[in-house]
C-alpha cells in the first residue's frame, strides 16, 4: 500500500498522530464491532472472537509503530508476562468459576485505566494533551478525572464482586448505617474535585493532591457500592462493572483522541448496561433498588428461624425419579445455581442422553438470572456437551410446561416460585417464572428442606400434589438416577 | 481530533453498541462479557504510550505496569472466550 498520500495527509492529523494511524485505529474499532456481531449465533461466534483479536493486534501494532519506542524490550517483556499469566488463567479456570474470573478481569481493566490516567497526568506531552503554555487542557482534565474515577470504582467494586463470587467473602449484604448519605457524599466529593481540578491554575504536580484524592475516594466508593449487594444480585453487579470498565476505556479514549478506544468503550459500556437491564427485568426489580443493595439481607433470619409452618411434602428416591422419567414423553430440565455448585452438569447430560435413547424428548429451560452471571448456565451445559439447540430461554419454552410430563428442577428455586405470579407481598412478586405448576409431574432436587432461595421466601412448588422432592446433593442424586435408568 | 469529532464517534458507537448487543443470543451472554472484557483492554494503547515515551520515569513504569495488566486481560479474555465458544455444539444429526 502506498502511504505517501496518507503521510501527506498526516499534517492534518492533530496531536502528531499520522492519518494512516487514525484510520488503523478506526479499523480496529470496526473489528471490535464485528467481534460482538459474531456473538449473535454460536455458529459465527468463533469467527467473531478472531475479529476481536485482529482488532487488538491492529491497535497495539499501530501504537508501537507511531511512537518513539526507546524500550521495546521492556514493553515486550511486559506484554509477554501479562500474556503468560492471562493464558494460564484462561486455560486452568473451571467453567463454574467463570463469574469470578470475569469480575477479576474487570478489576484489571479498572486498575489499568487508573494507571493510564496517572501516566497521562505525569507525562501529558506524550499524550498530546497540553496547550501552548505546557499545561494540561481543561477538557483533558475532565476526561482524566473521570477516567481515573471510573477506573478506580471499577477496580475496587470488581475486587469485592470477585471476593463475593469466589466465596472468599460472605455473599450476604453488609449494611452500613447511613450508607446512602455516605455514598452520595463521596460521589459529590469526587465530582467536586474533578471540577476543582479542571479550573485549577496549573493542573500539574502542585495540584496533584486532587488527582490522588479523586482516585482514593473512587476506590472507597467502589468498595462501599458493592458490599451491601447480596449474592443473588451479582449478575446485575457483574454486568454493571462490565459497563463501567467500558466507560473507563472510553474516557481514556477521549483523552487520547483515539477512535479504537472510544468505539470499544461505547460498545462495552452499552453491552454491560443492556445486560444489567436484562437481568433487572428478569428479576422485576429496578436498577436503583439493586444498586441500593440489601436484598436478601433478612433471608437468614426469616428462613432459618423456624417461623415457617411445616407443610407436608412428598419425598422420593432416585429409583422413583428414574421410573417416572423413562415413562415420560417430554421432560424439561430447569438448572440453577445449585447445579453449578454441585458440578452436576456432566451427570445431568448423561441422564438426558439415557432418556433420549429411550425415546424421551428432553429440553433445557434457562432463566435469565439463573446462576451468578448472564448466560452462566448455558456455558455449563455447553461444557457438558449439551447441544445448544436443546437449550431454551424462558419466553421460548414457558408455554410448553402444560404439555410436558416431567419438569425436572435441579438447583433452581426462586425462578420456579409461583409466588412471583400470585403473592403481591412476596419480595419476588412480578418476576417472570417458569410455569412448572402446569407440568404433570415435578421433580425438585434440593439439598434439604431447610434452605430457601436467595430471596428468602418459601416455595409452594415444594408442597404441590404432583411434586416429589429429591433431597440430596444434586450431582449424587443425578448419578443415582442414571444408574437406575440402566 | 477535535472534541466534537471524538464525541460524534462516541455517540454513534453507543448506538451501534446498543443494536449489536441486543442481537447477541442470550446463550452467549457469558462469552459476551468475557470478550467485551478483552476488547476493553484496548486501553493498553494508553499504557503503551506512557511506557514508550520516557517523558517521565514514573509515567514509564506506571505504563509498563498498565501494559502487564491489560495484557493479562487481552490474552486471558480472548483465550477464555475461545475456550467457551469451542464448547457450543449443535445436535449431531
Amino acid at each position: 500500500m502506498d502511504f505517501s498520500l496518507l503521510s501527506a495527509a498526516a499534517a492534518a492529523g492533530e496531536g502528531g498522530t499520522p492519518a494512516w494511524a487514525m484510520l488503523a485505529y478506526l479499523a480496529a474499532g470496526v473489528f471490535f464491532i464485528l467481534a460482538l456481531r459474531g456473538l449473535s449465533s454460536p455458529a459465527t461466534s468463533r469467527a467473531g472472537n478472531r475479529n476481536g483479536m485482529i482488532g487488538m493486534a491492529i491497535a497495539v501494532a499501530t501504537t508501537l509503530v507511531t511512537h518513539d519506542i526507546a524500550n521495546i524490550a521492556e514493553i515486550g517483556i511486559a506484554i509477554f508476562l501479562g500474556g503468560i499469566i492471562g493464558v494460564t488463567i484462561a486455560r486452568r479456570i473451571a467453567m463454574t468459576a467463570m463469574p469470578e474470573l470475569v469480575a477479576g478481569f474487570h478489576s484489571l481493566v479498572g486498575l489499568a485505566a487508573v494507571v493510564v490516567g496517572f501516566g497521562a497526568w505525569l507525562d501529558p506531552q506524550s499524550f498530546g494533551i497540553v496547550d501552548a503554555a505546557g499545561q494540561i487542557l481543561a477538557v483533558s482534565r475532565i476526561e482524566l478525572g473521570l477516567g481515573i474515577a471510573i477506573g478506580a470504582i471499577t477496580f475496587s467494586g470488581s475486587v469485592i464482586a470477585f471476593l463475593k463470587l469466589s466465596g472468599r467473602m460472605g455473599g450476604s449484604p453488609i449494611m452500613l448505617p447511613a450508607r446512602h448519605i455516605i455514598n452520595l457524599g463521596t460521589l459529590a466529593a469526587i465530582l467536586g474535585l474533578i471540577g476543582l481540578y479542571t479550573v485549577s491554575p496549573q493542573g500539574g504536580a502542585a495540584e496533584g493532591w486532587m488527582i490522588y484524592a479523586i482516585a482514593v475516594l473512587a476506590f472507597i466508593i467502589g468498595f462501599l457500592l458493592i458490599i451491601p449487594i447480596g449474592g443473588a444480585d451479582m449478575p446485575v453487579v457483574v454486568s454493571m462493572l462490565n459497563s463501567y470498565s467500558g466507560w473507563a476505556a472510553a474516557a481514556m479514549g477521549f483523552t487520547l483522541g483515539n477512535s479504537a478506544m472510544i468505539i470499544t468503550g461505547a460498545l462495552v459500556g452499552s453491552s454491560g448496561a443492556i445486560l444489567s437491564y436484562i437481568m433487572c427485568r428478569a428479576m422485576n426489580r429496578s436498577f436503583i433498588s439493586v444498586i441500593a443493595g440489601g436484598f436478601g439481607a433478612d433471608a437468614g433470619a426469616g428462613g432459618g428461624g423456624g417461623a415457617r409452618e411445616q407443610r407436608p411434602y412428598k419425598q422420593g428416591s432416585a429409583e422413583d425419579a428414574a421410573y417416572m422419567l423413562e415413562q415420560a414423553e417430554k421432560v424439561i430440565i430447569i438448572p440453577g445455581y445449585g447445579m453449578a455448585v454441585a458440578q452436576a452438569q456432566h451427570a445431568l447430560r448423561e441422564m438426558a442422553d439415557k432418556l433420549k435413547e429411550k425415546g424421551v424428548e428432553v429440553k433445557y429451560a434457562i432463566h435469565p438470572v439463573a446462576g451468578r452471571m448472564p448466560g452462566h448456565m448455558n456455558v455449563l451445559l455447553a461444557e457438558a456437551s449439551v447441544p445448544y439447540d436443546e437449550v431454551f430461554e424462558l419466553e421460548d419454552i414457558n408455554s410448553e410446561f402444560s404439555q410436558c410430563d416431567v419438569a425436572f428442577i435441579i438447583g433452581a428455586n426462586d425462578v420456579v416460585n409461583p409466588a412471583a405470579k400470585t403473592d403481591k407481598s412476596s419480595p419476588i412478586y412480578g418476576m417472570p417464572v417458569f410455569d412448572v405448576d402446569k407440568a404433570k409431574q415435578v421433580f425438585f432436587i434440593k439439598r434439604s428442606m431447610g434452605g430457601v432461595g436467595y430471596a428468602g421466601v418459601d416455595n409452594d412448588v415444594f408442597y404441590m400434589n404432583q411434586t416429589v422432592m429429591l433431597l440430596a446433593d444434586a450431582k449424587k442424586m443425578v448419578e443415582e438416577i442414571v444408574k437406575s435408568l440402566d | 481530533m477535535d472534541f466534537i469529532s471524538i464525541l460524534s464517534i462516541f455517540v454513534l458507537a453507543c448506538f451501534v453498541g446498543y443494536y449489536v448487543v441486543w442481537s447477541v443470543t442470550p446463550a452467549l451472554h457469558t462469552p459476551l462479557m468475557a470478550v467485551t472484557n478483552a476488547i476493553s483492554s484496548v486501553i493498553i494503547v494508553g499504557a503503551l504510550i506512557a511506557s514508550a515515551e520516557a517523558g517521565s520515569p514514573a509515567a514509564k513504569y506506571l505504563g509498563l505496569f498498565g501494559v502487564v495488566l491489560a495484557s493479562i486481560n487481552i490474552f486471558g479474555g480472548f483465550a477464555v472466550t475461545e475456550r467457551m465458544l469451542a464448547m457450543y455444539k449443535k445436535k449431531e444429526k
